[in-house]
């Protein structure tokens, strides 16, 4: 019997999935998800997070409890850095500490994964969690080598032009073979912290909902690190948030570009890092006059309202595509 | 050139000093108001901390009064403090602001753009009087907060309400008029005679509260509401995890005089509740509160601007000292929204329980 391996479906999960599950099974554990996120795993995040945490860690505390009785080992572990000089954010430093409070769940692999000094850490940490399943060497540098492969193909995947949730059905290979949807006649650039844009539940399923209103949707994840390094280099100091760097880089570059009709800016209700990105993204945005909609989602958001303020977005990006209103309010 | 900076508790006292020496022209922004609050909270991030708000609210009415450069520090994260000097820059351009920014980043990462800057402030200054004015900006900060020491002693025990708020700002005055070494050597030592002539009640009960948190709420009182002077009032002698001295040596000076290891001590007493290091005092925190509750102290308080990451995470794990200790703990979270009425409410309620308990505890 395989042990179980418990991973939380949030956070970086978005990011790493691919690499976490191919490194796992190499070692011969078995994978298992929490379930996708519904208002139940919300309540009870909601009810075990101190009240004034941001949305994605309140539902990552409900995926956890999702996996307790689950999984034999849950892995957690402290992203401190996952680029050199940059951190992602105080709250998944802390994340292990607040999570192993929780009554009832299985021990968590909260390995520290840190590449603010440099890159070797990462092997070290692979080579401790390693250690947990196996104390061969050469299967551990296999398992190492085989997850790298993957996440890379994933990583182009994402640079394609997929989203996350068709990126994993690819290499998952459970694509269903459905006629490509017309593409839409405007396109919008979608910025947001990926576990809050990807989850369909916290969004309200934003990504879906553009789509069907007749817009196509560019996300920072669909950028080459590189482009996005190169854009954000142009701040006056570079940040110190992987992510924010990432949304910062990706907004600069998106502002360039003519096929890119509006932008819309999703944050969780009090995140710190967007805060600060977000009122820069947002300056930029106004000087350069692209139409531009900050939403903030919250566990009381409710869903017409998100849905009316997309519709009005969306009215507003067409109206001044067709020039009818050239007075028009750039701001919603 | 014109040099302002933000305000953070007395820090003003120290900096104007070090300015004053190398003869640099300052405007110290007027003291922070409700009106330096509405200018911040309406121009700032509505979900940014509430020392950025502050802070922009300061330099907005430290160049109405001529100032065109500010003086501040800087950081490499994770907490957001290190993009302070940027968005407000950002902010204040867009509002038609003309200020210059010198920013003093921590010197692990930018030592060699730390004499430029420091020759930008001093201009044609001779380096010896330049560590001759930092070392007099230094003394005075440990002048500062052996006052607000005493103050907080002090206060609890006062046989006439007031007398010590009294005594304490003749004394900050004393401290901040001095403008040598030997006059302030001087002006110390009568600040000490003043404090100690407050008549106290020896017999009065007091309980000891220890204060934690985000450093700018803890020495601001403006922002935390003068918690410390309302505690002093219900006859409670507070205990400050963080002076100003202690920061100016963390953060400009790099832990080079002494007293690193008050920060170490906390560090290390974090664990097993706070295993790492999450940016701002967050882990100072929570070993402060283990720290607090070993020395017998009756509670701990904790105070932190609305959204703060770090804290936000001690504040989740903070329950967990007090169930392993025996002891309590109080958050305030500050925002513009706060009022004082309710806080004052919370507090008499906090202190009724630790009284109760300690009697308790006695009886026993």
């Amino acid at each position: 019997m395989p042990v179980k391996v418990g991973i939380p479906r949030a956070l970086l999960y978005y990011y790493y999935y691919p690499l976490w599950k191919s490194f796992f099974e190499g070692l011969g554990a078995r994978v298992v998800l929490s379930s996708p996120s519904t208002k139940k795993i919300l309540t009870e995040g909601l009810k075990s997070a101190v009240d004034e945490i941001c949305l994605p860690v309140k539902l990552t505390f409900g995926h956890v409890l999702d996996l307790a009785d689950k999984a034999d080992l849950i892995f957690l572990p402290r992203l401190i850095s996952i680029k050199k000089k940059e951190y992602i954010c105080p709250k998944f430093l802390g994340l292990p500490d607040m999570v192993r409070r929780l009554a009832g769940i299985p021990p968590l692999i909260d390995v520290n994964i840190n590449r603010y000094k440099g890159n070797n850490e990462i092997c070290l940490a692979a080579k401790e969690v390693g250690r947990l399943f196996t104390s061969n060497s050469f299967k551990i540098w296999r398992a190492y080598r085989n997850s790298l492969k993957v996440q890379k193909h994933y990583f182009r995947l994402l640079q394609l032009g997929l989203l996350p949730a068709d990126a994993l059905a690819v290499l998952e290979n459970r694509v269903k073979n459905e006629p490509l949807p017309d593409p839409g006649e405007i396109t919008v650039a979608l910025l947001g912290h990926p576990y809050n844009i990807h989850d369909p539940f916290i969004s309200m399923n934003i990504v879906g909902r553009l789509k069907t209103m007749g817009a196509n949707v560019k996300t920072a994840e669909n950028l080459p690190g590189k482009t996005v390094r190169s854009y954000a280099a142009g701040l006056p100091k570079k940040l110190f948030w992987t992510l924010g760097m990432r949304m910062m880089g990706a907004a600069l570059h998106y502002l360039d570009r003519s096929d890119i009709n509006g932008m819309i800016h999703v944050t969780a209700f009090g995140c710190g890092p967007d805060s600060m990105t977000g009122e820069l993204i947002e300056r930029r945005a106004r000087a350069s006059g692209m139409p531009f909609l900050n939403l903030t989602l919250d566990e009381h958001t409710g869903e017409a309202g998100v849905i009316t303020r997309l519709e009005a977005f969306l009215d507003m990006v067409r109206w001044r595509m067709a020039g009818t209103s050239p007075c028009y309010p750039t701001y919603l | 050139m014109r040099v302002t900076f933000p305000h953070m508790g007395n820090l003003h006292i120290p900096l104007k000093a070090i300015f004053r020496t190398l003869d640099v022209e300052v405007a110290v922004p007027p003291p922070t108001s409700k009106r330096t609050l509405t200018l911040g909270s309406k121009y700032g991030p509505e979900f940014a901390c509430l020392p950025l708000k502050l802070n922009l609210g300061n330099f907005i009415e430290a160049s109405e009064l001529g100032a065109d450069t500010v003086v501040m520090a800087g950081g490499c994260g994770p907490c957001r403090f290190g993009y302070y000097a940027q968005i407000e820059k950002a902010i204040l351009k867009d509002l038609g602001y003309d200020l210059q920014f010198i920013v003093f980043e921590p010197p692990e990462s930018h030592i060699f753009e730390l004499p430029a800057k420091i020759r930008q402030i001093a201009g044609r200054n001779s380096w010896w009087r330049i560590v001759q004015a930092i070392r007099f900006g230094y003394q005075k900060a440990l002048a500062v907060d052996e006052t607000e020491k005493s103050a907080l002693f002090i206060r609890p025990r006062e046989k006439i309400p007031g007398s010590t708020d009294e005594a304490y700002r003749r004394s900050l005055d004393l401290i901040d008029c001095a403008s040598s070494p030997g006059e302030l050597a001087a002006a110390r030592k009568n600040a000490r005679e003043i404090m100690d002539r407050v008549a106290r009640d020896p017999k009065q009960p007091v309980l000891k509260v220890g204060f934690v948190g985000e450093i700018y709420t803890l020495l601001e009182p403006f922002a935390n509401l003068d918690l410390e002077r309302h505690l002093g009032r219900l006859g409670v002698e507070v205990d400050r995890s963080i002076y100003l001295s202690d920061w100016v040596n963390e953060h400009l000076f790099h832990g080079l005089v002494r007293g690193t290891a008050t920060g170490k001590k906390a560090r290390s007493a974090s664990s097993p509740y706070l295993r790492h290091f999450v940016g701002g005092h967050g882990q100072e925190t929570i070993g402060e509160a283990v720290l607090y509750a070993r020395g017998g102290y009756d509670g701990v308080i904790q105070v932190y601007p609305f959204t703060c990451m770090p804290e936000i995470i001690a504040q989740s794990i903070l329950p967990d000292v007090g169930r392993d200790y025996d002891t309590h703990s109080l958050t305030f979270i500050m925002d513009e929204n706060t009022g004082e009425a309710g806080m004052v409410t919370r507090l008499e309620a906090f202190t009724d329980l630790l009284a109760r308990k300690k009697e308790m505890k006695e009886a026993l």
